[in-house]
């Protein structure tokens, strides 16, 4: 069977070209600072601002390359005055997604772009491949501004590159914008080279020369392809050179919808995940982990016996379980149900949902803005369950530890983080780790931790050989990462006409922002604003994650002084007498971070104040919106969605709102709540109420690169944000979650699914420089459906998802041994498990 | 060890394996064919929906003893032989044509579990309906694919009809 060639192989063995030395500059406008600071200052220092600054280096091809770090910071204007104006959050001027692009100016190296001689042209990218198609945007880049087919454009993922420290990460939505100019700079520096080259062939000037589909064309028409070119192109020593972009008018490929790269390889099942690599000593290995969460073992009672079962060659006992290698995952799955390990209890253990809650609710600080005369206050509070990221590709990593050296392939975000970690945990040197990263099956904020990768690493160091390391689906759940408990408590002053102030207590369970992303919101966001919590705290997380919630939550509406504040709750409260220490929940920054819930509470108490002040909930948002932006999107969903129009009892509309990662969006949906659907069965599935119409409005930035691509993310946003509001949750019962499956956690199926959804990108936004899709779509639509549901029952939730008080309708899948074998009845048994019935379904 | 037979992808093929081994397993790890995902491992997320003698089934909850020397399965990668000419199959271009894929790792199972939907509503000489795609695509995609998902599973139905008959 053919296999393509492995991203993570091919970045290994890919000539990555030499650093520039103190090469000469080819440009009469590069200044002797520019190597540091050219492309982070376009208008400042360069005498033409559409120049930018960039290197040929000495290759057999020509290689050009290109400083990282942006040109693209954007300051955002405040919201304009309104009614009663409200006090310009700090999200207003400085969002996270400019954080992390301030975070890529100082310490930026090069990234390539190399011309090979079949003509094919190759870049190494330092982001990460995890579904949001960002291969597919960087490849368009290169292929406008070089003017060649996107197809002889080959993008692959570098190695960590340690030398590019925060510069080699993928969140926030930040992936093309960090990366939309210092690619295209590396491109045309490489394509003005070819020409150069075929004007000294020809003996012609350059200016009389044009490149057109991967070939120089001169004006007899003769031609010669960039494959022909790339040796001659090629330089023998490192040149600083500048060069022009093409101008935005030009664009034929930006900003036009454009299919994936890796379709083809993903719908004839080439395209290869960390697992698929081809590496015949990598055997399967598992890891049976402790009943509840963060145990630790004891002792293994019966390794002997278990080694010497079909197909086992190791077991050996690791920081988080007792791993086992056998020639077949199979294989590893029946040694773990025959271990007999003895297990410490965790440092949560005996926690359970109902108990979490009350230390979040008791945690909240007092409100601190009183009532003024001729006011009413009004109260809400709303609660979020545990969540998981849930990739469909669990936990992965191929490990191959020798005494002085390792070498990991996996999906990482930080692989950067991802080589240190390693490297101290198997008391190596960083630079004896090579870790070659994979695109992965999906992140929603996992692969922001390496769970796998130092699992594989200290599997293979402790057995002597390599692994092939994988998560079973019911560790993810129980062991994995995700969104915890979250409690958010809202109270406005009103007078029935004016809301005359806002005030939002945000409480939630220890969010882990790890190494690496939280190390660099410190770095940068204290730098920019003295008065922020982290830079008065230096080091302290709470202060880190006050900071990341101050630079993501954003009130859309007027309503006078409003304050949103962030309290976590980690370690043990006085009132709950518990002993529990609350860092130890295994988080991360779930897809959107806090704003899912902040939005749904936001947006469910918007609903409610409008309904107590007998307002339309839709007119209600448009009077208050901030700016004219949210009055936009807020005017154009529901003139999309036609808001108010008849429908049946039992069927409403909801709205919900957001800004964040520069782009204002508004998702209208459309629920049905009637008996009949939302008792409807499907065998052994949630149903519950059923979405059946979304409209979803976005404000675009500038230079969206590939429109289809942010319809498909903002469409997968809406799937979660579904998930979120109906289905999507983690029971915590003795310390431990009790889903084990996707049938338990119930993340949306094509029986939830609406069969009407309406993507509608606005025109572009020239204030907005850059933005990304990633995330927003999920917020506003959790939002809306809750929203929905609240007005078709006459009765808004207070808990979120709205199943996840309604029993728990699945057979709980027993935590020792800790993960479910698999059936044997799988002939007989299709599509629905065998266990499934209509009993089993239970529906809030 | 046992050793067991039967045809993947129309090739023969014989592996030396224990009885109970599922056949997620002797196809990923002890064949190589590595289109079908694991996403479970219980029959439950579908991302390793394959064909048996021409229908779908999920190899993650089916022992290899349960294979016979007659047996054919076709994963995703022999998916388009089973199609006439030389092309993807209907379902595989109707997915290109979608642009359905995100993060890719479920859409072998999806597009295996899509094209036995729809042999079986052709078989009752019906259209597929959104109710057919409600109660029988249970895999999942995190990633939220879904709507496209359906436009491209309307898209392949149409297409297969073009087919001759066992395609
Ligand atoms: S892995 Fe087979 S159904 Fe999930
Ligand atoms: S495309 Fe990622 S799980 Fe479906």
């Amino acid at each position: 069977m053919a296999k393509h060639s492995a991203n993570a192989r091919h970045a290994r063995d890919g000539n990555r070209p030499n650093k520039p030395g103190a090469g000469d500059t080819d440009s009469t406008s590069a200044g002797s600072e520019g190597f540091a600071g050219g492309l982070a200052s376009v208008g400042g220092h360069l005498a033409d601002r559409r120049r930018f600054l960039g290197y040929l280096l000495a290759a057999p091809t020509v290689v050009a390359a290109a400083q990282l770090g942006g040109s693209l910071l954007g300051s955002q204007s405040a919201g304009a005055a309104q009614p009663v104006p409200s006090n310009p959050q700090v999200a207003d001027n400085y969002d996270l997604s400019d954080a992390i692009y301030d975070a890529a100016k100082p310490t930026s190296d090069l990234i390539t772009v190399q011309v090979h001689s079949d003509g094919t042209v190759s870049h190494e990218m330092v982001r990460t491949e995890v579904g949001q198609g960002v291969q597919t945007a960087i490849a368009m880049l290169i292929a406008e501004e070089m003017d060649i087919p996107i197809e002889k454009v080959n993008v692959t993922h570098a190695p960590a590159r340690p030398e590019l420290v925060w510069n080699q990460l993928t969140g926030g939505s930040t992936a093309i914008g960090s990366q939309f100019t210092p690619v295209r700079v590396a491109a045309a520096i490489a394509k003005g080279r070819l020409l150069d080259a075929a004007a000294a062939k020809w003996d012609l000037a350059k200016s009389e020369l044009t490149a057109h589909a991967g070939r120089v064309l001169r004006p007899s028409g003769q031609a010669l392809s960039f494959g022909e070119l790339a040796e001659a192109a090629a330089v023998t020593e490192n040149k600083k050179v500048s060069t022009e972009l093409k101008p935005d008018s030009d664009f034929k490929v930006i900003g036009k919808p454009q299919r994936r790269v890796d379709a083809m390889d993903i719908v004839t099942g080439q395209k290869e995940f960390a697992t698929d690599m081809e590496m015949p000593d990598a055997l399967p290995t598992m890891v049976c982990r402790p009943p509840t969460i963060n145990g630790t073992v004891k002792s293994v009672n019966n390794a002997d016996e278990v080694q010497n079962m079909p197909g086992v060659t190791d077991v050996a006992t690791i920081t988080t379980g007792v791993a086992v290698r056998a020639k077949t995952f199979g294989q590893c799955v029946d040694a773990i149900h025959a271990l007999d390990v003895s297990w410490n209890g965790g440092p949560v253990e005996g926690t359970s949902d109902t108990s979490i809650e009350k230390e979040l609710k008791d945690a909240h600080p007092p409100w601190v803005i009183p009532g003024t005369p001729g006011t009413k206050a009004f109260e809400r509070e709303y609660t979020f369950a545990f969540t998981n990221n849930a990739p469909l590709e669990p936990a992965t990593a191929i490990a191959d530890v020798k005494e002085d050296s390792a070498e990991i392939w996996a999906a990482a975000k930080l692989p950067i983080t991802a080589q240190g970690e390693i490297a101290s945990l198997l008391g190596l040197p960083a630079t004896a780790v090579t870790f070659n990263v994979v695109g992965s099956g999906g992140s929603f904020g996992r692969r922001l931790f390496n769970d796998g990768p130092l699992d594989a690493a200290e599997a293979s160091q402790k057995m002597g050989k390599p692994v092939r390391l994988m998560w079973h689906r019911a560790d993810e759940y129980r062991h994995g990462r995700g969104r915890p408990m979250q409690v958010s408590k809202i109270r406005a002053f009103h007078d029935g006409e004016v809301v005359h102030s806002l005030e939002n207590r945000y409480t939630s369970v220890f969010t882990d922002f790890g190494h690496g992303f939280g190390d660099l919101m410190a770095q940068y966001y204290t730098s920019v604003n003295p008065d922020t919590p982290l830079a008065t705290n230096p080091g302290s997380a709470l202060a880190l994650s006050q900071t990341i919630f101050e630079l993501t939550a954003v009130w859309p509406y007027s309503m006078g002084p409003t304050k949103q504040l962030l309290m976590e709750v980690r370690q043990p409260t006085e009132s709950t007498g518990t002993e529990h220490n609350l860092t130890t929940f295994n988080t991360t920054a779930m897809r959107q971070v806090y704003n899912p819930n902040v939005v749904a509470a936001q947006e469910l108490f918007v609903d409610e104040l409008a309904n107590e002040m007998g307002r339309d909930r839709y007119e209600f948002r448009r009077e208050f919106a901030k700016d004219d932006k949210f009055r936009e999107v807020i005017e154009k969903v529901a003139e999309a969605g036609n808001w108010g129009r008849s429908l049946p009892d039992g069927v409403a509309q909801g709205i919900g709102v957001h800004e964040e990662y520069k782009q204002h969006a508004a998702c209208l949906v459309e629920v049905d709540c009637r008996p009949e659907t939302v008792n409807r069965k499907i065998p052994g599935g949630t149903t519950g109420p059923r979405v059946l119409r979304v409209v979803f409005v976005s404000t675009v930035a500038r230079h969206l690169v590939n429109p289809l691509g942010a319809e498909a993310q903002l469409q997968g946003g809406i799937m979660d944000g579904i998930s979120l509001a109906q289905t999507n949750s983690l029971h915590l019962k003795d310390g431990a979650f009790l889903e084990g499956s996707y049938d338990d956690f119930r993340y949306t199926r094509q029986w939830n699914v609406p069969t009407d959804v309406q993507v509608i990108l606005l025109p572009e936004d020239s204030e907005a420089e850059v933005g990304g899709f990633g995330e927003v779509g999920v917020a506003p639509t959790c939002a809306a459906v809750a929203c929905a549901i609240g007005a078709a029952r006459g009765s808004y939730p207070n808990y979120l998802p709205i199943s996840h008080n309604a029993g728990i309708p699945f057979e709980v899948k027993p935590h020792d041994p800790p993960i479910p074998q698999s059936p044997t009845n799988g002939l007989e048994h299709y599509p629905a498990p065998a266990k499934a019935s209509e009993e089993t379904s239970l529906n809030p | 060890m046992p050793e067991h037979s039967f045809t993947v992808n129309g090739r023969q093929v014989t592996v030396d394996i224990e009885d109970d081994v599922r056949m997620l397993w002797v196809l990923r790890d002890v064949l190589g064919v590595t289109g079908p995902k694991y996403g479970c491992g219980i029959n439950v997320c579908k991302a390793c929906t394959s064909h048996y003698n021409g229908r779908a089934f999920n190899p993650c909850s089916v022992p290899v003893s349960k294979i016979g020397p007659d047996d054919e399965i076709t994963t995703i990668e022999g998916l388009a032989d089973t199609a006439p000419g030389e092309d993807l199959h209907p379902m595989q271009e109707a997915w290109l044509e979608h642009d359905v894929a995100q993060c890719g790792y479920c859409q072998p199972g999806q597009i295996m579990a899509a094209v036995d939907l729809v042999k079986k509503v052709h078989a009752e000489g019906r259209d597929l309906t959104d109710a057919d795609i409600d109660t029988n695509m249970r895999n999942v995609c995190r990633c939220g694919t879904y709507y496209r998902i359906r436009q491209a599973m309307k898209d392949g139905a149409e297409r297969m009809k073009g087919m001759k008959k066992g395609g």
